[in-house]
């Protein structure tokens, strides 16, 4: 089973690379792009066959390690 | 003072601390692999710079979870000093040691150069030998240098005196509250971006860096 977590700066917490992605695609002639947020997703193979004990035990890894959690939120995705 | 000077997989600055303690403290220091788990007989633990684990993840992150920063928190709670320099800062907030976290430099680039940092207090094991409010010169060299925490604990850090050093000419990596440098609140835990170890001798081009290790020395 697979797990796909997302991690992404908080609101409101400055996301300097996001920001240069934005002012290149407005280069770029996309003047319709507002604010740019840039994360990463992280993909875990799971030897877990329930999606709740999937989705429970990367949450807590996400907690424990993927995500630092002073300034960054995430979320899990299981794929079936 | 007894120091160990912790060694992860792609730190690279130890051999300036080893200078910079040796010669302050007129003892050699001992290095820690990052497997080890016994800090017997350390009163302070160094934490140096470089790019542990490659920065995999997030500076410092896989660093944190090492079995040798069980035996720093350890360390640490029984009253040891602990000094994390660069990278050595990263990881002390990744293990939850100090608080905030180091982001991307605002202005994305990897800075190389030499920075002024105001001495905040001189009250503690580590600034004994600065004035307060002295001004100092240290070199800097790194890309996520951006020091954030929320409001809240700003505040707290400024109300009970935990900011170490401030970047005083510049604040170019776009730090909150231009803060370069924080201790926990024992202030026996110091973590800060900029490299003292790296002025401690006339040869380097200045000595700007060495009461920092005279201080502990003294200690």
């Amino acid at each position: 089973m697979k797990a796909v977590v997302t991690v992404m700066l908080k609101a409101g917490v400055l996301d300097p690379q996001g920001k240069a992605i934005g002012h290149a695609l407005n280069n770029l002639g996309f003047a319709q792009v507002g604010e740019v947020r840039a994360g990463k997703i992280i993909e875990l193979e799971l030897a877990e066959t329930d999606p709740a004990a999937a989705k429970a035990a990367a949450e807590e890894m996400a907690k424990k390690l993927l995500a630092n959690m002073v300034i960054e939120s995430f979320k899990v995705e299981i794929a079936v | 003072m007894r120091a160990g000077i912790l060694l992860f997989p792609g730190i690279n600055r130890e051999r300036d601390m080893v200078l910079a303690v040796r010669q302050s403290f007129g003892t050699e220091p001992r290095i820690v692999w990052h497997k080890e788990t016994d800090l017997t007989g350390l009163d302070l633990v160094i934490i140096p710079g470089g790019f542990s684990f490659g920065d995999y993840l997030r500076c410092g992150a896989m660093a944190a979870q090492s079995p040798v920063m069980r035996a720093v928190r350890d360390h640490a709670e029984r009253g040891g000093y602990v000094l994390g320099v660069c990278n050595g800062f990263q990881i002390l907030t990744e293990t939850g040691l100090l608080p905030g976290a180091l982001l991307r430099n605002a202005g994305l680039r990897f800075l190389s150069m030499d920075t002024m940092l105001k001495v905040e207090r001189n009250d503690t094991v580590f600034t004994a030998k600065y004035a307060k409010g002295e001004v100092f010169r240290a070199p800097m060299a790194h890309g996520d240098g951006n020091y954030t925490a929320d409001e809240a604990t700003l505040d707290r850090l400024e109300g009970e005196g935990l900011v170490a050093f401030r970047y005083h000419d510049e604040n170019r990596n776009g730090s909150a509250r231009a803060i370069a440098g924080v201790y926990s609140p024992n202030l026996r835990v110091l973590g800060l971006m900029p490299h003292p170890e790296d002025l401690v001798d006339p040869l380097m081009g200045g000595t700007d860096g060495k009461p920092l290790f005279d201080s502990l020395a003294a200690a």
